[in-house]
């Protein structure tokens, strides 16, 4: 709780856009947890089966085009608080 | 004659919508220029960002230099007013920041314009209702992008008429891997041969529109285009994915939505409310994802800018220093940009095609 009093005031004048600051970071792990899985299953499933590759990077993008959507969800939030 | 009616209003809806989003917002205007009238005291880098990231009815080139772009406005009851955005000016007489006034030449109307629209009063100071359907920025960039398709889209079509069965020539090679790659890339292998001839006008049409108003908004020194970055856009684009998606949908799609088979009566009552939540949320998120991909882009770049800028208030040496790295740091991103243009046509046409897909997927078991 202290470490994150600490950071709000470090990082806004105003509570909420402090925590709309810790917010957009808090999404930004998420979204690279995930797009970070979908990467390491694609390459591990193209190093088993090169031939396999072209479908593999369709769907890569798809699922991580897909988490990444939640994760901008998060964003954006964060940004009209921060802005609003 | 359907489909040629179909495309104009596509079109139509294309250009209108940022401009509903617009006078949307001038109907809240009163309760917010206090309050903006504040915030122009200390300009931040936030607002430097918002500023250059949002439409707006003038394309600033730099410094005082701006090209003004035409206004106009419907007057419910009193007509129509045209003029040019120069026309607006501040308190002053001059083009500085803050709320900036004009009055209308047809109507006698007097108009305010700030960062939130424009809004409208009568010679008694009473409001207006306005509809603004002026051709802004965004605007002015999709009849740009949308003439420029046209133009290099038929030659291409009439050289493949005129030459069938030859290898492309001109600027039909630099275009057949594009459209190839929709085609065998997203349409065949989603959506089958047969059922992709009805979906391919559309697919590529997005994907065409989204890669050159995405690239259109990364040339600099031409006032910074953001055109797939407003809501106003992609909300019509997203619109018409569900618009199509819901019109074919077939028995079997709705039948899953409506009453999932195999499902008891109580998780149903449950599970139809999620499903019915769901086809509102896959176009809102396909809107959410373009609009803000695009716009974190302009964010990202804007603000390794403003760090030179911020570090350089403090000290020359400091500035000069962060101003070498930050450069590079806009160059990889841009460089970064360039693969993110190309990288969200794709994934929204992808997407797309799946939710067509989906919508005329027959029974198979």
């Amino acid at each position: 709780m202290e470490l994150l009093n600490i950071l709000i005031e470090v990082a806004g004048p105003t509570t909420g856009q402090g925590l709309a600051g810790l917010g957009a970071g808090a999404a930004a792990i998420g979204a690279g947890i995930g797009v970070g899985t979908i990467g390491k299953g694609a390459l591990e499933a193209m190093a088993r089966q090169p031939e396999s590759t072209d479908d593999l990077r369709a769907n890569m993008i798809l699922a991580a085009a897909l988490v990444e959507g939640v994760a901008l969800f998060g964003i954006i939030v964060c940004l009209l608080v921060a802005i609003g | 004659m359907i489909r040629f009616i179909a495309r104009f209003i596509t079109v139509v809806m294309i250009i209108s919508a940022p401009n509903f989003a617009f006078s949307q917002n001038s109907e809240q205007n009163d309760e917010h220029t206090n309050s903006h009238a504040d915030n122009h005291k200390e300009e931040g880098v936030g607002n430097f960002i918002i500023h250059h990231i949002s439409d707006a009815n003038e394309i600033h080139l730099f410094g005082n230099v701006s090209i003004p772009l035409p206004i106009i406005i419907f007057v419910e009851g009193k007509g129509l007013d045209v003029f040019m955005s120069s026309a607006f000016h501040d308190a002053n007489g001059g083009h500085g920041h803050g709320p900036k006034h004009a009055r209308g030449p047809l109507t006698g109307s007097h108009y305010t314009k700030d960062e939130l629209g424009i809004t409208a009063k009568d010679e008694n100071g009473l409001d207006l209702a306005i509809w603004d359907i002026s051709i802004t920025k965004s605007v002015f960039g999709m009849f740009f992008v949308i003439l420029l398709m046209i133009l290099m889209l038929r030659s291409v079509a009439k050289n493949y008429a005129r030459r069938p069965g030859l290898a492309p020539k001109g600027i039909a090679s630099l275009m057949e891997p594009l459209i190839l790659f929709v085609r065998d890339g997203i349409a065949h292998p989603i959506l089958g041969k047969e059922k992709s001839k009805k979906f391919m006008s559309f697919l590529l049409t997005t994907f065409f529109f989204i890669v050159a108003c995405n690239l259109l908004g990364l040339i600099p020194f031409i006032g910074g285009f953001n055109i797939t970055g407003t809501v106003g856009v992609t909300i019509v684009l997203a619109g018409l994915v569900f618009v199509i998606t819901t019109i074919n949908g077939n028995k079997h799609y709705w039948g899953h939505i409506v009453s999932p088979p195999g499902v008891p009566f109580f998780v149903k009552l449950l599970l139809v409310p999620i499903e019915i939540f769901g086809i509102l949320l896959k176009p809102t998120v396909l809107m959410i994802r373009l609009t803000a991909n695009i716009s974190a882009g302009h964010i990202i770049i804007l603000s390794f800018v403003s760090l030179i800028f911020i570090f350089g208030k403090n000290s020359q040496a400091g500035g000069l220093g962060v101003g070498v790295f930050s450069t590079l740091f806009m160059i990889f991103m841009y460089l970064l940009e360039l693969l993110v243009a190309f990288l969200q046509a794709y994934v929204f046409t992808l997407l797309a095609a799946i939710y067509f897909s989906e919508a005329t997927q027959e029974p198979h078991h």
